[in-house]
């Protein structure tokens, strides 16, 4: 790789690329992110190789490997461009018609995607309405990059943001562009990027200033850092190198937790191949502008994705949070000051570039701007990543994007920004997605995580799972963070268990007003959302609980009992797999189940055929 | 000087001065448990927090480790931060019902009953004896690890540290174990209470359980068994 001297050589060279490129020459595009791989991307990938060795076709038909594009339920799919062909949940059999067929310039009608509505088959992936109610700014780049390859990104466009912006060659204009587009930080809490920017860049120690991405996302059932990671991370580094020229950092730290190997890899890539461009490191593009960034990964602690405690870990201390005003921005790492932003964050800088301030501003709502990337996860029939414009609502995404529950359950509410975040029950629904809006309603933006409950789902346990998650990850270094996530936990608990009372509620209420007023952090403030919510829209499944000893979904198992009903045809599936042997029954006779024995696992009614087991 | 509204009476204090040492200063009480004059401040018990700012605004905050700033204004004693300070006494005495200290604080904000399941825990984690050992004493022999419901105070690796010097410190500053040993395990035995307590622990009662393991006693010089 030839270094970059100058602006000119950049574009010079994404002109040649785009020359080179014969876009009519058909690609066959494979996701292959950590989830494409574990739904088996990878067998795809060697077949589609070997066949194309084995027919001779690579002149003819291209391979491009990219990060995940999103539609995860649908995986392991495969996208042929140019037509932008869609095959869902692609079998190892099948690839070897798909290469046939794309060598043929054909498209295998059984293999494409079938509309759930009329059941007729969709070629293209931007009809398929997952994606069509979609506004794919960020997401859309994965699939035209195979991201351990520096070209596809500038081919792309990529690397011009940071290009426009040197050669405007006035640092406050980046900043005034931010604001301007009216980015606000999306790992959470909405603070106007531009302004933190600002902050930064106007603090009076000015020397060794600290920019650094926020990568330790560990929501559970979020995954939206990981996929842009995974899939382009090069748009991060030069968000990154953007605000560094903006604000006059000379230091960049991606602070990435390690259980994303693939994330670290690309990443470690990236950085490599942007320092031998002279993207990074000193005098970049030949210009006075020098900036480093260098990889911190974190050791799996929930709360380091919390600024003050993210600062600790990475001058290698022990992760808690401390007490803000200083804030990071005034003195963070090593006292020196400190701007924090999230992966997607830092992904839409280079948008803001390229594409504008106002038309970047012309996406979402008037202080909601761009485009915000959820995890949609539970009870939906559409998992996978959605980014759609701020001020959608969340039925929207549900029902239009989602396709609606899974199961054909009820839906009963929606569990939006993480652990602490809260739960939105079905007749809010026509709520519009914004900082605010959601905040109002009990809950956060968090970093993105939604997660769909049905009837199927009991509130107190999912209030139950979270305080435990939390109770594990607290910090403990607030004595009411600690104790108070253990007592909400413990009552909780003894409510799932039916041994609950109204004097429970009471204290428990109590208790997470307490918490939430007195912890330190964000994480403790925000740590008692799973209950406060719950109680707020749910109370009467609490009070059921409590006053019948019932659990209406079915979930808790102390409350519950399994019986068999008149349905039972006597087949004996569930007397085979009962691991107690609680099932009893002549052939072709209906079943009894002994209580005394039964351990409720559920594995009965998971192979009942007839629907003849009774949840009560 | 730095000027600030405590309570409604205005005081001027020097830059880097904490809101509680500004509110002490003009007397008003702030009770505290991890907070001692010559360690750093560490907010952790939180039984210090103040309310600050206005209408929607306000909130709580840790009087300990909040720097005092121009303008601010602080209620010590409102009734959203006497609500928060009795669930923190209530929480305090479920875990550590024996600490003499924890009990005299919620006497004294009239709490007459506790709520959760008793448990009889020893240690608040409250980080004294830690800044203790490391600010005062130099040694560094104990610190934080784990996180959440696992957090607890020790040395590396649970043996008896190469830089303890015994010297006791980090027992006298405890305000919730006072007199206690923290180990009953010799090779795991990280002060030298026992040196200062008085009477020496020998002559007390119910002496299997109460004396500390280490061998030779550092106070009797006698070798168990």
């Amino acid at each position: 790789m030839r270094m970059l001297r100058s602006i000119d050589e950049l574009r010079a060279l994404h002109d040649r690329l785009i020359a080179d490129h014969d876009a009519s020459i058909p690609t066959i595009v494979i996701p292959a992110g950590t989830c494409c791989q574990a739904s088996g991307a990878n067998d795809l990938i060697r077949l589609a190789k070997r066949e194309l060795l084995r027919r001779k076709l690579l002149e003819n038909v291209h391979l491009r490997i990219t990060g995940c594009h999103g539609f995860c339920e649908m995986e392991p799919s495969v996208l042929v461009e140019p037509r932008g062909t869609f095959y869902p949940k692609v079998a190892a059999k099948d690839m070897f018609r798909i290469v046939e067929a794309v060598a043929r310039g054909e498209v295998v009608e059984d293999l494409l995607f079938a509309d759930p509505r009329s059941g007729k088959p969709i070629e293209r992936e931007t009809d398929i309405p997952f994606f069509k109610g979609q506004v794919r700014t960020i997401l859309s780049q994965n699939e035209k990059i195979d991201p351990i390859r520096i070209y596809d990104y500038i081919e792309v466009r990529g690397y011009s943001g940071i290009n426009k912006a040197l050669n405007q060659g006035d640092p406050s204009w980046v900043i005034e562009e931010v604001k301007r587009a009216g980015l606000r930080g999306r790992g959470g809490a909405g603070f106007p990027t531009g302004l933190k920017w600002d902050l930064l860049a106007t603090q009076p120690n000015g020397t060794g200033k600290f920019l650094v991405c926020n990568a330790d996302e560990g929501d559970p059932g979020a995954y939206m850092n990981r996929s842009v990671l995974e899939g382009n991370p090069h748009s991060v580094i030069e968000g990154m190198l953007i605000g560094a020229y903006g604000t006059g950092a000379t230091e960049g730290v991606i602070y990435v937790r390690n259980e994303y190997p693939l994330a670290i890899k690309h990443l470690v890539i990236a950085l490599r191949q942007a320092h031998e461009l002279g993207l990074l490191g000193e005098r970049i593009l030949g210009t006075t502008f020098s900036f480093h960034i260098r990889l911190v990964r974190g050791a799996g602690a929930f709360v380091c994705g919390e600024e003050t405690a993210l600062i600790r870990s990475i001058e290698g201390k022990m992760g808690e949070p401390y007490q803000r005003p200083p804030f990071p921005v005034q003195k963070g790492i090593h006292g020196k000051p400190t701007a924090i932003n999230n992966v997607e964050t830092w992904a839409n800088v280079p948008l803001i570039m390229t594409r504008g301030a106002k038309e970047f501003a012309r996406i979402g709502e008037k202080k909601n701007t761009g485009t915000k990337i959820f995890s949609l996860v539970g009870k939906v029939r559409n998992s996978g990543l959605v980014e759609v414009p701020m001020g959608i609502t969340i039925g929207k995404i549900i029902n239009d994007i989602g396709g609606g529950p899974a199961e054909g359950a009820r839906l009963k509410a929606v569990q939006t920004g993480g652990p602490s975040g809260g739960c939105i029950p079905a007749k809010k629904f026509d709520l519009a997605i914004d900082y605010e809006s959601l905040t109002k309603a009990g809950s956060i933006m968090g970093s993105g995580g939604m997660i769909v409950m049905d009837e199927n789902t009991c509130m107190v346990d999912v209030a139950k799972y979270f305080m435990n998650f939390l109770k594990d990850e607290s910090c403990g270094k607030c004595f009411v963070c600690r104790k108070g996530t253990q007592r909400m936990y413990e009552i909780l608990d003894d409510i799932s268990q039916g041994r609950g009372t109204l004097g429970h509620l009471e204290l428990l209420e109590e208790l997470a007003q307490a918490v939430k007023d007195t912890a330190m952090c964000g994480l403790g403030q925000t740590a008692p959302n799973p209950v406060l919510s719950t109680l707020r829209y749910f109370r009467d499944e609490y009070v059921e609980h409590i006053e019948k000893k019932r659990c209406p979904a079915g979930v808790c198992r102390a409350l519950i009992t399994f019986s068999i009903n008149e349905k039972c045809t006597g087949c004996g599936a569930c007397m085979r797999v009962c691991p107690e042997g609680a099932i009893f029954g002549e052939k072709k006779e209906r079943h009894v189940i002994d209580p005394a024995k039964c351990v409720k696992c559920g594995t009965c009614k998971s192979v009942c055929k007839f629907d003849a087991i009774t949840v009560k | 000087m730095i000027t600030l509204t405590i309570n409604g009476l205005n005081v001027s204090v020097e830059e880097g001065t904490t809101v509680l040492e500004a509110a002490r200063f003009l007397g008003f009480p702030i009770p505290t448990l991890c907070h001692k004059e010559g360690l750093s401040p560490y907010g952790a018990c939180r039984l210090c927090v103040v309310e600050i700012g206005q209408g929607p605004k306000a909130r709580l905050v840790s009087s300990c480790t909040y720097p005092a700033e121009e303008g601010l204004s602080v209620r010590t004693a409102s009734s959203r931060v006497i609500g928060a300070r009795r669930m923190i006494l209530e929480l305090l005495l479920a875990s550590c019902p024996q600490s003499k200290g924890i009990q005299d604080l919620a006497a004294a904000h009239g709490i007459h009953r506790q709520r959760f399941k008793q448990e009889h825990e020893d240690c608040i984690l409250c980080g004294l004896c830690v800044r203790m050992c490391e600010e005062q004493m130099m040694a560094k022999a104990i610190g934080f690890r784990g996180r959440g419901e696992n957090r607890s105070i020790g040395t590396p690796f649970d043996i008896r540290s190469d830089v303890c010097r015994l010297c006791g410190g980090c027992i006298y500053v405890c305000p919730a174990c006072q007199l206690r040993c923290t180990y009953n395990e010799p090779e795991k035995a990280i002060c030298g209470a026992c040196a200062n307590l008085s009477p020496p622990c020998l002559e007390k009662e119910g002496f299997d359980d109460q004396l500390c393991y280490m061998d030779p006693c550092v106070a009797c010089e006698i070798g168990k068994d």
